[in-house]
Parts: C-alpha cells; sequence; structure tokens
C-alpha cells in the first residue's frame, strides 16, 4: 500500500516539476511549484519526517512561493519574448537528458551496485521528529548551522548592496539643519527707491473684457 | 548520538576563523555610521583585520592536526598554509584595487563584508573534513562572489557575468551535492576520515562511490573552470570589474586546491585509480584548449581567464599524479600562481583610470617608454607565467613535470611542456608589446605609492622563490606530509 502511495506522489512529483520549466504562463509554473513541494512534503511524511515535511510547506509554500508569486504577478515581463530560444534548444537538451538518465539508471540497477532496496523507517510511538533534529542541529552539526547563519547575513548584505538606491525626489530633511537656520538664510531685504504709483487705466481694460 | 562536551567543541583551534566573522560584523555595523568622505575608515580596518588574522593563523600554527567542532573542522599545516596564502591574496587584492575602486564608485562597505565573508568561506574550506561543511564553506565563498561581481550594477556587461556566473555556479554546487550524496550513500558517512577508513576496509560500495565521483569530479571541474566545464570563465573575468576577477583568479585557486585534497587525496584515497584518469582528462584538455584559445585574444583580461584555464590544467596534472611529491608541487603551483596572477591584475588596475580600463592589449603598447618600472614588473609576471627559468613559474611547472616523470606518464609530460611552449607566444606576445611599439597613450600613470611598494615587493618575491624555491617547496611537502599522514 505505502508503496502505491509512494508511486502516484513521485509521478506527480516529476510531472509538476517538468511543468515547471515548461508551462507559457509563469505564475503556472509557480503554481507547479507549489505542487511539487506537497508532493516533496508528502514524500517526507512517508519517511515519518513530519517535522521536514511540515517546514517545507511552511517555509516555501507559505512564505517563498506567495512573495515569488507577487513579484511574477507584478513585474510586467513577456516571459514568452524572453525564453524565445528555450524550445528550440529543447531537442537537444532532451536527447543529452534522456541519454544521460538511460546511463544513470543501468548503473544503479546493475548487479554490482548492490543497491539494497530501500527500509521505510518505522518509528515507536512518542518519538519526536523535531526533537532529534534540534538536538543534532544544536550540538553535533553547531558549525555548519552557524555557517548556514553567515551564508543567510551574506545574502541579506548582496540583496541589500544590489537594490537600494537612494531616491532621488525623496522628501527627507534633517532636523539638525533646521535647527540651525539663521534669520539671514531665508529673509533678503532688498532696499529699492521709492516708486510712483501706477496709473489706475490699466484695471479698467480688464472690466470691458469680463 | 554524540554528546557535545567543551572537549569535543574545541572552538580554540578555529580563532582565526572566529575573529575573522567577530571582525567583519563589526565592519559591517561601523560602515553604516560612516559618511562616504571617511569610507577609508572602513578600508583601514579591513586591512587591519586581514593582517591580525594572519598573524592569529602564524601563531596558531600546529604540525599536528588539531580537531574542533566534533571532528568536523581541522587545523593542520595544509589549512594553516592555504590560509596565509589566502589572506595574502586578499590583502594584494584591496592594496592594488582601492584606487581603481574608488574611480568606479565600488568603494563602498559592502565590498569589504563581502570580501571578508569570502575569505571565511574559503579558509572553512581548506579546514573542514565534513561534507556538510565543506560544501557549506564553498557556498559562503561563491555567494560572496556572485555579488561582488554583479557589485558595478549600473554596468549591464557586470550583471550578464554574475549572472551566467550564479547560474553554472549553483548547477556545480547541485552536481557536487549529488556526488556527496551518492558517497553518503555508499560509504553511510559524511566525515573525511571516517569515509577513507571505511574504503580501506573495503566496506564501501564500490559501484555507487565511483558514480558519486564522477558528479564530485564535475563538480570540482566547474569551480575551477578546467575544460569542458570552462566556458563561464572568459565572460565572468571580463564582465566583472578587474578588482573581483583578481579575487576570482587568485586566492580561490589555493581554497580549490585544498577542498580538492580534502574530498579526493583524503576521503576518496582509496578510489584514487578512478578519480585519477577522469583528472587526466580534465588536465589535458584545458592544458590545449586553454592555450590555443588564449593565443586569439585581443583582449588581456580574457586572455588571464584563458591562461588561469590552462594553469589549472598544470595544477591537476599534479593532483592527478597522486604521489606525495605531486600533491607537494600542486600545492606550490597553486601558492606561486595566486601570487603571479595577483600582480598580473593589480598592474591592470594600476594602469587604469577614471573612464579609462587597461583591458586591451594594445593599451600595453610602448608601456616601457611610458614607465619603464610598471614594464618590468609586468615583464616579471609575464615570465613567470610563461614558465621562463630563474623566474617562480619555471621551478612549479617542472616540479609538476619531474612528478609525473617519476610515475613513468612521460607523454603527460611532453604534452605539458608542449603546450607551455605555445603558451609562451602569448606572454611574450605581451612583452613584445611593451618594449618594441610605440605608445598610442600618452597620459600619465596615476598610481598610489602604497600600491607601487606592494607591487614591487610582489614582483621581488616571484623572482627570489624563483632563484630560491627549495624552502617554500620543503615548507609544503612537510605540509602536506603531516596533514595527509598522520592517523588522527
Amino acid at each position: 500500500m505505502i508503496e502505491v502511495i509512494f508511486y502516484v506522489f513521485a509521478a506527480v512529483l516529476l510531472f509538476a516539476g517538468l511543468r515547471v520549466i515548461t508551462a507559457k504562463n509563469p505564475v503556472h509554473a509557480a503554481l507547479y511549484l507549489v505542487l511539487s513541494f506537497f508532493n516533496g512534503a508528502a514524500l517526507w511524511m512517508l519517511m515519518q519526517a513530519e517535522f521536514l515535511a511540515v517546514s517545507l510547506i511552511v517555509v516555501y509554500v507559505g512564505a517563498v512561493m506567495v512573495l515569488f508569486l507577487f513579484v511574477v504577478m507584478m513585474l510586467d515581463i513577456n516571459f514568452e519574448e524572453l525564453r524565445k530560444g528555450f524550445w528550440k534548444y529543447v531537442p537537444v537538451a532532451g536527447v543529452v537528458a534522456v541519454v544521460m538518465a538511460v546511463e544513470m539508471v543501468l548503473i544503479l540497477t546493475h548487479r554490482a551496485a548492490q543497491i539494497e532496496g530501500a527500509q521505510l523507517v518505522n518509528h515507536p510511538a512518542g518519538y519526536n521528529n523535531a526533537k532529534v533534529l534540534g538536538q543534532l542541529i544544536y550540538t553535533e552539526y553547531f558549525l555548519p548551522f552557524q555557517l548556514a547563519a553567515v551564508l543567510l547575513l551574506v545574502g541579506m548584505i548582496a540583496a541589500i548592496a544590489l537594490t537600494l538606491r537612494k531616491r532621488k525626489n525623496t522628501k527627507y530633511i534633517n532636523p539638525a539643519d533646521q535647527i540651525q537656520v539663521k534669520r539671514n538664510d531665508r529673509v533678503k531685504i532688498v532696499s529699492m527707491p521709492a516708486e510712483e504709483r501706477p496709473s489706475v487705466e490699466a484695471p479698467k481694460a480688464d472690466d470691458g473684457q469680463a | 548520538m554524540n554528546i557535545m562536551t567543551w572537549s569535543s567543541l574545541n572552538a580554540g583551534v578555529a580563532t582565526p576563523e572566529i575573529f575573522l566573522l567577530c571582525a567583519t560584523c563589526a565592519i559591517l555595523l561601523i560602515d553604516v555610521f560612516l559618511s562616504d568622505a571617511k569610507r577609508h575608515i572602513s578600508y583601514v580596518l579591513t586591512l587591519a583585520t586581514l593582517v591580525a588574522t594572519g598573524c592569529l593563523l602564524v601563531a596558531g600554527y600546529s604540525l599536528q592536526p588539531l580537531l574542533a567542532f566534533n571532528g568536523m573542522f581541522v587545523a593542520d599545516p595544509l589549512a594553516s598554509l592555504s590560509k596565509l596564502g589566502m589572506v595574502v591574496g586578499v590583502i594584494l587584492m584591496l592594496v592594488y584595487g582601492r584606487g581603481y575602486a574608488v574611480a568606479r564608485g565600488l568603494f563602498r562597505g559592502e565590498l569589504f563584508t563581502l570580501t571578508l565573508c569570502a575569505l571565511l568561506g574559503m579558509m572553512v574550506m581548506a579546514s573542514a573534513v565534513n561534507f556538510v561543511v565543506l560544501y557549506v564553506g564553498l557556498e559562503l565563498l561563491s555567494l560572496s562572489l556572485y555579488a561582488l561581481v554583479a557589485l558595478q550594477r549600473d554596468s549591464s556587461r557586470s550583471t550578464e557575468a554574475a549572472m551566467k556566473y550564479f547560474i553554472l555556479g549553483a548547477l556545480a554546487s547541485g552536481l557536487l551535492l549529488y556526488g556527496m550524496s551518492m558517497i553518503y550513500g555508499a560509504t553511510q558517512s559524511l566525515d573525511v576520515f571516517v569515509i577513507s577508513q571505511k574504503i580501506a576496509n573495503d566496506e564501501a560500495n564500490r559501484l555507487l562511490a565511483v558514480f558519486g565521483i564522477v558528479f564530485i569530479v564535475t563538480g570540482l571541474g566547474f569551480k575551477l573552470g578546467a575544460v569542458p566545464f570552462h566556458m563561464w570563465a572568459p565572460d565572468v573575468y571580463d564582465g566583472a570589474p578587474t578588482l573581483i576577477s583578481q579575487l576570482i583568479g587568485s586566492a580561490p585557486k589555493v581554497a580549490a586546491f585544498a577542498f580538492i585534497m580534502r574530498i579526493l587525496a583524503q576521503a576518496l584515497e582509496g578510489f584514487a585509480f578512478d578519480w585519477r584518469s577522469m583528472l587526466m582528462v580534465l588536465a589535458v584538455l584545458s592544458l590545449v584548449i586553454g592555450n590555443l584559445t588564449a593565443i586569439a585574444q585581443v583582449n588581456i583580461k580574457r586572455m588571464f581567464a584563458y591562461s588561469t584555464i590552462s594553469h589549472m590544467g598544470f595544477l591537476l596534472l599534479g593532483i592527478m599524479a597522486a604521489t606525495p611529491g605531486g600533491y607537494a608541487a600542486a600545492f606550490f603551483y597553486a601558492m606561486t600562481y595566486m601570487l603571479t596572477a595577483a600582480a598580473g591584475f593589480g598592474i591592470i588596475m594600476l594602469l587604469s583610470r577614471e573612464g579609462f580600463e587597461a583591458d586591451q592589449i594594445a593599451d600595453f603598447r610602448g608601456l616601457n617608454k611610458r614607465s619603464p618600472w610598471f614594464a618590468a614588473m609586468m615583464l616579471i609576471v609575464m615570465f613567470s607565467m610563461a614558465g621562463i627559468p630563474v623566474f617562480v613559474g619555471f621551478f612549479a611547472k617542472l616540479a609538476i613535470i619531474q612528478a609525473l616523470v617519476g610515475l613513468g606518464l612521460v607523454w603527460l609530460a611532453v604534452i605539458a611542456v608542449l603546450m607551455s611552449v605555445i603558451g609562451a607566444f602569448y606572454y611574450l606576445r605581451i612583452v613584445k608589446v611593451m618594449y618594441f611599439e610605440d605608445p598610442t597613450d600618452a597620459a600619465p600613470i596615476a598610481a598610489g605609492t602604497d600600491a607601487k611598494l606592494v607591487l614591487s615587493v610582489n614582483c621581488l618575491l616571484l623572482l627570489v622563490l624563483g632563484m630560491m624555491p627549495d624552502r617554500l617547496l620543503t615548507a609544503l611537502t612537510t605540509a602536506l606530509q603531516f596533514s595527509l599522514h598522520t592517523g588522527l
């Protein structure tokens, strides 16, 4: 029974992955990616790795893909135009991919490979996936965990360095400059000679028109 | 499951890395409060950090390997010496590149922090003895480099180069990771020492491991820029700001050497027969295609890219020998190539000025009449790269060829020599252009005194190491001996 479920999810996963790169509409591609994440999570669930399955859905589907969909919908880009060359190279790339896949299958299913069939784990009741993972990450895998954090820091610095620009029409004012303003900076007294009163005939012409 | 204790954490072994990370974070924060006019404070702080990291490395040098972080990190002579080389490479890049970066608006806080993060990644690559840590170190380096290439964000060429680098780098990481997962499947371990132990005891699934090695070698080939995985190199070297081309072309090559040693020579030593033939193909193709294509280049940065490809071929030949002599020769090659490439890119940057990039071979015309000193420095770099005696490049090549002949691989040695002779053509062409043609560009060369001084020392080192290569070679040989053949 579990085998049947595995093959169903795996088949849908492969189909969704293929559609991600072949779908013409980028929104459809993103939704297929969501589908493939769900199937991946289901496969993890079969292996009783429930924490990984749930975090995959929460992090990728809930946060990353939703943001991604927003970006795709906001941008007014003709994706079909961008990938004009894509369909031209599909036959060659497809042949190479099929040859490689067949080779890999032949090697891995060869008698000399001696790969035993996967054994599904069966944890006792009350086994806590998140606890085991947490214990490993915070003790044995302390170094890679810290370095992964540095990796995120680099990602943040890079994103800011590449996208942050000073806006030209900003209305920002510096309070320090405002306080230090003197009367002489703002008001200019110009001495002008006294002038005669203009004649009263000019407004009369305006009245006639109105 | 291992319970972590202070003794198994042993974090003191990683003092240089911990200091570097803390200093990077401090510079990141300090830089935010500095105005553009005071940016040189971050620059000085960055240089001070690098010098201090170098001092910590020297102070913590030990011939016996020391493990830390539950056996995931090792400080052995191979790691310490290659880290020293990387620190020197990054210092050279910052000193040569200061004027260049200021003129192009690249003299920003992110340049310093991302460079330091890249260095941290390289240092982790050299010290990691667990596949997960090795991979994270590599990603730390790569991610910083992608961002640095794109740092000149209004230049479409830089952006294009960064995209190419990013996509091919991601593909290479994927291949490498797939290969590592196969090795994990074959040996049930990610630890370098456990894997080599299991292979030695014949407990590993041979077919699965060799299948994984194919993907690992492919991934490494992409990262090194070895033919046939070299397509990104010329475009990235050409499109990136020269400062970053220098960073990509110098220090990471030493890190890549240490990385390959950890994976192939330490973990997968038992399957040397299998990966040697793969490396041989990569090396021969790199030598032939790198040297032949370099002849056709008119852009000196592209020429350097193809020449790097051919030098990586030499490096792979040394590793391919899989003997202590071969490894030591490859280590010597990586270290001295780092110095040579740094000086070469440094001269391009020092000859450039605001709004002018000295990246065409024609820009070097009659350099001797404009500045005999710069011409002499370039002459040393070119002679060293071509492998002309007395300069260090010659001894680096000689050591590799000796290792090959010692194994009876005379035909490989003959190919290497033939390709070096062909390669000498395009290096000597630059010398000819500098000394026997008339200058077309009369603008004065405005290079800072600090950069000139460091460049003089750098080029003098190429000459001195060429005359007395024995001490460095002996030091590197001893380092490798203690790192690879001491049971932990």
